[in-house]
């Protein structure tokens, strides 16, 4: 058993590939900036990684807001609400690395006090709170009720995260493609665009896996619940069901019991 | 719902009474809290003033989060918690006494920490209204969202690390517009103390209603 | 009905371990039903879903006429618990333990010198924390709370536990009386000897399942007017010259048991 078929396989190829396009582009088919020089070249990474980032929390509240709604609560949420999270904490990690890189080519510093990073900060903290707390819980409908109730929490920072460059004064650079004149253009704009492809892809095939995974381990867990309860049967099984010593009192009490025994 | 939850608080702080945990315990940790952060700043008394809001907001925070688990440990200690849900107590009852109890203990370590503030970092007060104001509220959202956290955590493993971790991001916003409120009321900052104030209620209201509707799910799975 | 409890096929899980594999069993009103078996046999977890804080990942539960998971905000007030800890706060005193208890189950105050005067505790223990109480006085506290909550139900899980025997007998004394009031005892042990005196009826469990739970179809399906399908019977006292309790205390059971009934 294994979480990948044909289309996940499809998938995988094609988002390396994708990569491979987006890293050939990105570093010798699209130009210098005129302003940024060669750093323009981040541009091709870190917005694209950092969509995904809120993506993958944007799943995690989707999965865990039909959940907790009575209606649609059903266990195929609560996969997608942790494979949202699990990928969105990989790329939010990845946001980070990638900030911090250009915050030091630009700005000259590895971190600075600002509102977008600092709540990305905290977003990455409250997705790894929120999957220790997936391990601290054993049974699934709890696991599924407590990590709702965190990940409305972060579905929350990740809003006031997305327009804190609108709503804080910030040192972070405003959004570069959804304006109407684009400061970007030709190669740079291609390539740009290529870049948020190719990360929807990797995105989409990692979360694809990791929903199944976890619906394997589902599976895995509904399987072996048939054989746990035999196990547990024969428990009882091996052991006398009562005590020599005790058959004096108990025949007495459990006679009638006995009459029609429990099959 | 106001009976039960006047039960639950009277009966936390009957507690605390006896126990003595936030004044014994918990206060003398807070003020040596302040203390280290004299140090980390090595006694740099302008800086040091300049930060107090900030630290005094941290050291609420850390105090915070003891108070929460104190709230907690009373129940699981000896399965407590099993007979609170097999009573006739309003979950949302036992959300708010619970809230009112942590927050009362609260406010008693904010004044303490404020006159260590006062001595140690050499701060003058001003502006108590606003300063007084934001404490109240501040207190309310801390309790009101440690107490849904310390809920959640009830009863799973490692619960003395996963709360705060999970807590602590949640609490940041209330450390950020508690500091900028005060540092507001303090002279420190030309900022409008107010606005943060609101933003301050609008935290405790979310956590104190959502506590109040969603209490009963939580003290289930534990 | 007369069944204060039903279980059929009851399966509760523990995370993934299934506590309960397949439980059946049937509780009567005005019954003392001993459960016993081995460690991790499950009795613990029959208790739990009994009084609705365990729900049934398959299977049917009936409790006091009530759905244990479906119900279970109904069915919680009317059920007492008393489980391996004794759920008291250390810090207050035995007096204002069970208050707490019987002002959260919205009872009258009246209850709790009543209640600790019942099990035992003088006038000098009742103000002094629970926490510097031994073993056993906890263990009738914790009793006493339940006492004091007034339950229909009442599930015991090894209530003589470091108990001496003046006050087991005392406890017994207690349990008889509850049931002869229309209440349902059940009561989990793995001492046979000292819970053979008290049970009108014994179970044993092992495995996740109980081995003899259900009764004779013409026991569990006793109409109203049919005399509790000879509850004596099933205390036997044919055999157990020793047990003098059955027949003695079957008169009140009854009379108690129209009572249990009105409230499921």
């Amino acid at each position: 058993m294994s979480s990948s078929t044909r289309v996940t396989r499809a998938l995988g190829v094609s988002a390396l590939l994708a990569l491979a396009v987006n890293a050939w582009w990105g570093l010798s088919l699209s130009p210098p900036d005129k302003v940024q020089g060669q750093l323009v070249r981040i541009l091709y990474v870190h917005p694209a990684v950092a969509t995904m980032c809120y993506a993958g929390f944007g799943l995690c509240a989707l999965g865990s807001i039909a959940w907790l709604w009575p209606r649609t609560r059903s266990p195929r949420w609560d996969r997608l609400a942790v494979a949202g999270a699990e990928v969105g904490a990989v790329f939010c990690a990845a946001t980070l690395i990638t900030g911090s890189i250009w915050g030091r080519a630009t700005w000259g510093v590895w971190w600075t006090w600002d509102a977008r990073l600092t709540l990305t900060a905290l977003l990455f903290a409250e997705s790894l709170g929120y999957l220790a707390l997936r391990r601290a819980v054993d049974n699934p409908h709890s696991r599924a009720l407590v990590s709702s109730v965190v990940a409305l929490l972060m579905a929350l920072t990740v809003v006031l995260d997305h327009y804190a460059t609108a709503w804080f004064a910030t040192l972070h650079q405003h959004t570069t493609l959804f304006k109407p004149n684009p400061t970007i253009h030709g190669w740079q704009l291609v390539t740009m665009c290529w870049s948020f492809v190719a990360f929807g892809l990797v995105f989409a095939w990692m979360a694809v896996h990791r929903f199944r995974l976890e619906a394997l381990e589902e599976r895995y867990e509904t399987e072996g619940y048939l054989t746990a309860l035999e196990s547990r049967r024969a428990e009882g099984q091996a052991l006398p069901a009562v005590p020599e010593g005790d058959r004096v009192l108990a025949g007495s009490t459990t006679s009638a019991a006995r009459v029609e025994p429990s099959s | 719902m106001w009976r039960d939850a006047a039960l639950v608080a009277g009966k936390d702080l009957r507690i605390e009474g006896r126990a003595k945990v936030a004044v014994n315990q918990v206060a003398p940790y807070a003020l040596v809290v302040l203390l280290l952060f004299g140090f980390a700043f090595d006694q740099d008394k302008p800086l040091l003033v300049q930060a107090a809001p900030g630290l005094y907001w941290m050291a609420v925070l850390f105090s915070g989060l003891l108070a929460v688990q104190r709230s907690f440990s009373l129940e699981s200690a000896d399965a407590a918690m099993d007979a609170l849900r097999l009573s006739r107590l309003e979950p949302a009852g036992v959300f708010l006494g619970k809230v009112a109890a942590v927050a009362a203990q609260l406010l008693l370590l904010e004044v303490l920490l404020a006159l260590g503030v006062v001595v140690l970092f050499q701060s003058r007060l001003s502006g108590a209204a606003l300063l007084a104001a934001s404490a109240a509220v501040s207190t309310a959202g801390v309790a009101a969202a440690g107490v849904v956290y310390g809920a959640l955590c009830t009863g799973l493993r490692a619960r003395e690390t996963l709360l705060p971790l999970l807590l602590a991001p949640v609490l940041a916003p209330v450390v950020l517009a508690a500091t900028e409120a005060w540092r507001s009321a303090l002279g420190l900052s030309r900022g409008d103390g107010w606005h943060w104030l609101a933003l301050l209620g609008c935290f405790a209201a979310v956590y104190l209603a959502g506590g109040a509707v969603g209490f009963g799910a939580l003290m289930e799975e534990t | 009905m007369v069944l204060s409890a039903r279980l059929r096929s009851a399966v509760a899980l523990a995370g993934r371990y299934p506590v309960l594999a397949g439980a059946d069993l049937d509780v009567r009103a005005g019954e003392v039903l001993v459960v016993r078996g081995p460690n991790g046999a499950g009795k613990t977890s029959l208790l739990r879903v009994l009084a609705g804080l365990l729900p049934l990942s398959s299977g049917e539960a009936e409790v006091l006429g009530l759905d244990p998971s479906a119900d279970a905000r109904s069915l919680r007030p009317l059920v007492g618990l008393l489980g391996h800890k004794n759920g008291l706060y250390d810090e207050l005193t035995t007096e204002q333990n069970v208050r707490f208890v019987a002002r959260a189950a919205r009872r009258d105050v009246d209850v709790v010198p009543a209640a600790l005067e019942r099990l035992g505790f003088g006038q000098r223990l009742r103000q002094a924390p629970a926490g510097k109480l031994s073993a056993g006085q906890r263990r009738r506290l914790a009793l006493a709370c339940v006492l004091a909550k007034g339950p229909l139900l009442w599930l015991l899980d090894e209530p003589h536990a470091g108990l001496d025997a003046e006050h087991r007998e005392l406890l017994d004394g207690l349990l008889r009386e509850v049931a002869a009031d229309g209440c349902s005892v059940v009561l989990a042990s793995h001492e046979h000897r000292a819970t053979a005196v008290l049970a009108d009826r014994v179970v044993n469990m092992a495995g996740g399942v109980v081995l003899d739970g259900v009764l004779p179809l013409g026991l569990s399906r006793g109409s109203q007017g049919d005399p509790v399908g000879g509850g004596p019977v099933q205390a036997g006292p044919v055999q157990a010259g020793p047990v003098e309790a059955g027949p003695v205390e079957a008169g009140p059971v009854q009379a108690g048991v129209g009572e249990a009934q009105s409230v499921a």
